[in-house]
């Protein structure tokens, strides 16, 4: 059997998913054995520029120039997987969407602000289709590799649609309102096995919100610990703001 | 070649983290233009870190840059203590060194195998290496490896951490914690002494060029990484506070990050840059290794900052065994470890302040600079990363560089140029990404 042709690609973003690819260890040769990797800009010279079988998407559009980038990845390619919370959700970088484009860039900028072009925040799905998305930020392994062995096989992969909650207590957290501080747990995607709240943090939402989030229970939840809506909503939109470009 | 003309534009530069374009432009043999272009995206994370908790800002800054997000959540803290008025315990100290060695030997092992070698073994990247170089590419992986997986118990994950906040840390290591961060490091050493055989044996290119180098220093005996004043080899030593008249940035047209220059008209930071200007404080095994390399403070040769890499790589690994020995020789105090979320129990007091993180990250020292108002919002930010320093610096290199090097075939000039803003070890995510290659005009 010929080997799938497999690229990488990277466009906004911190290239910390990339990177957990590498922290797979001696492993990562068991996966590079399967595949044939032809673009991957962050660690390899090599160049290809044509047709691909998966094309891995890490990074939010945020410019024009992105935008036409993404669209001619997905011409040549037969499935595209988002990589990642800044590609799947938008992620952090969906924060610059709180602010008028114009102020944020004069912020940064100054008055050199227009040599750069930059647009809203849009995650990868809001501008081409995407077949499979591995959330997180950073993603998690484990389920990585399980969405490439779906997506190699060409059968479809849904990624958990539970709360962080479900995980959580399997893992026998005591819960984060139990100690005092509000925790995005309750609305938030499954899948990271709980990962901040095992190490002590608490749930910032980066998997995305559950596609049909129990609202009333987080209310509950929120009123029960006296927690302003306002700094619950506050904590959304870091990770979920690009949500109301879908 | 007198009247040769060289027109290089490489455009989306390769293994490095970022996108940038390397342009040479060379008529009649005249060097016209030549430039590094940082073509990255630019992310905004200063304006967007306005109006946020003071506690969140750790969290969203880690997220700049994937290898060195324990470098940003490090000098996040720095900064946001420094507003906050908090004075970290010595443990949580011991703790966040601990950290920063992790991530430096982590990313300097990346760079030295993943990144460097190949150009030094004449290959593309690492891909067929693994074929032919089976041996290196597997410890590499595995030296990778157990650097993340240290990372994994003390913080929860390499790429973005957990459990260092504000304030200390939210898990402890537990003694069988300790013991298994201790166990994986002292079985690294051999491919430590492996990897610095290799390391002697590959060969850097001979080029010189003086400039300006700025680091932490301090009047103490340790290798300053986590914190320090600001110093350079031009004499110059100021406050942490005082990091805008070290860097005094400015914007260019060609580029996304912006430039930094202090006495001379550019200067350099990292691995090079630190072992100029405290090589001394290097523990013996790390100054064995220099020596065994030929490197000697002052080294101009921008090429050895991989060099340099190398032999903190040693400082930190045996660094980092000396605090976990000393970690365990003193129980650790679970009473220190904290629940912080967004402050809501207001377990730490706030105020309205200005504070400044400084820290020796991989690439190079690293400003984050945060006010906040009396809730401890934040009301302005401004990160200074090591490869915006750099930028200028790389410049000047290259304009040094080609003019040397014009009796070489097109294919060799792109070639080591290439190389040399790869030995920088660019990180151009953090800096506001660098390449496809098209010669023409022969």
């Amino acid at each position: 059997m010929k080997k799938p042709k497999v690229a990488f690609f990277d466009f906004a973003c911190c290239e910390g998913c990339q990177l957990q690819v590498a922290n797979m260890g001696e492993t990562v040769l068991d996966v590079l054995g399967l595949i044939d990797v032809v673009e991957w800009r962050e660690v390899m010279s090599e160049k290809w520029g044509k047709k691909v079988d998966v094309a891995i998407v890490e990074g939010s559009i945020t410019d024009p120039h992105a935008v036409e980038r993404i669209k001619k990845i997905r011409d040549r390619a037969k499935v595209v997987i988002a990589y990642g919370s800044c590609a799947t959700i938008g992620g952090v970088n969906g924060m610059k969407n709180n602010f008028p484009l114009n102020d944020i860039k004069q912020y940064v900028y100054g008055d050199s602000h227009h040599f750069f072009a930059t647009e809203k925040t849009k995650a990868v799905h809001q501008v081409v289709q995407v077949d499979y998305f591995v959330h997180g930020c950073p993603v998690y392994i484990p389920e990585f590799v399980t969405v490439l062995k779906t997506a190699l096989q060409g059968i479809p992969y849904y990624p958990p649609d539970y709360p962080v909650c479900v995980e959580c207590k399997l893992n026998e957290n005591v819960c984060m309102y139990d100690r005092g501080v509000s925790c995005l747990g309750p609305v938030t995607r499954a899948g990271c096995n709980s990962w901040c709240i095992n190490n002590g943090n608490i749930c910032y939402g980066c998997r995305g919100m559950v596609s049909n989030p129990n609202e009333k229970g987080a209310q509950d939840v929120i009123a029960k610990y006296k927690i302003p809506m306002e700094h619950v909503l506050n904590k959304m939109n870091m990770y979920n703001k690009c949500r109301e470009l879908d | 070649m007198g009247k040769r003309n060289v027109k290089i534009n490489v455009e989306y530069l390769t293994r490095v983290e970022g996108h940038g374009n390397i342009v040479i432009d060379v008529k009649n043999g005249k060097l016209e233009t030549c430039r590094l272009d940082i073509v990255e995206s630019p992310r905004f994370f200063e304006g967007m870190l306005r109006g946020r908790s003071i506690f969140e800002a750790q969290h969203i800054t880690s997220r700049i840059c994937g290898i060195c997000a324990c470098g940003h959540t490090l000098a996040s803290i720095q900064a946001a203590e420094d507003a906050l008025g908090i004075t970290p315990t010595v443990q949580t100290v011991k703790l966040r060194k601990l950290l920063l060695h992790y991530e430096t030997l982590d990313s300097h092992i990346l760079h030295i195998y993943l990144l460097v070698a190949p150009d030094l073994l004449g290959v593309k990247s690492f891909v067929p290496l693994i074929g032919t170089h089976t041996e290196v590419v597997r410890r590499a992986l595995r030296m990778k490896k157990t650097c993340n997986d240290v990372c994994d118990v003390l913080v929860g994950r390499h790429v973005h951490p957990i459990s260092a906040i504000v304030g200390g840390f939210t898990k402890l290591p537990r003694p069988k914690d300790l013991e298994s961060m201790h166990a994986m490091l002292t079985g690294m050493r051999p491919d430590m002494d492996a990897t610095v055989d290799l390391a002697l044996k590959l060969k850097f290119p001979d080029f010189e060029r003086d400039t300006e180098y700025v680091a932490l220093v301090s009047d103490d005996d340790e290798y300053p990484m986590l914190m320090g004043d600001l110093g350079s080899t031009d004499g110059v030593r100021m406050q942490k506070k005082d990091y805008r008249k070290m860097t005094n940035e400015f914007v260019v047209p060609h580029s996304s990050a912006k430039h930094a220059k202090l006495s001379r008209n550019a200067y350099a930071v990292g691995a090079l840059a630190r072992f100029n200007l405290n090589a001394d404080k290097l523990l013996p095994k790390a100054k064995q290794v220099a020596s065994a390399v030929g490197l000697k403070p002052k080294c101009i040769n921008p090429f050895l900052n991989t060099a340099a890499q190398l032999v903190e790589c040693v400082h930190c690994l045996e660094d980092a065994i000396v605090v976990i020995e000393n970690l365990m020789s003193s129980p650790v105090n679970y009473e220190e470890e904290i629940v912080v979320g967004l402050n809501e129990q207001g377990r730490i007091p706030v105020r309205a302040g200005n504070g400044v993180g400084a820290v020796e990250v991989p690439r190079g020292i690293l400003f984050h600079n945060y006010a906040t108002d009396q809730n401890g919002n934040i009301t302005g930010a401004n990160c200074i990363i090591p490869t915006n320093q750099n930028t200028g610096n790389i410049e000047y290199d290259l304009i040094k560089l080609v003019p040397e090097i014009l009796g070489k075939s097109d294919e060799e000039i792109t070639h080591t140029a290439e190389m040399l803003v790869r030995s920088y070890d660019p990180c151009i995510s953090c800096s506001a990404h660098l390449i496809d290659i098209r010669v023409k005009d022969r």
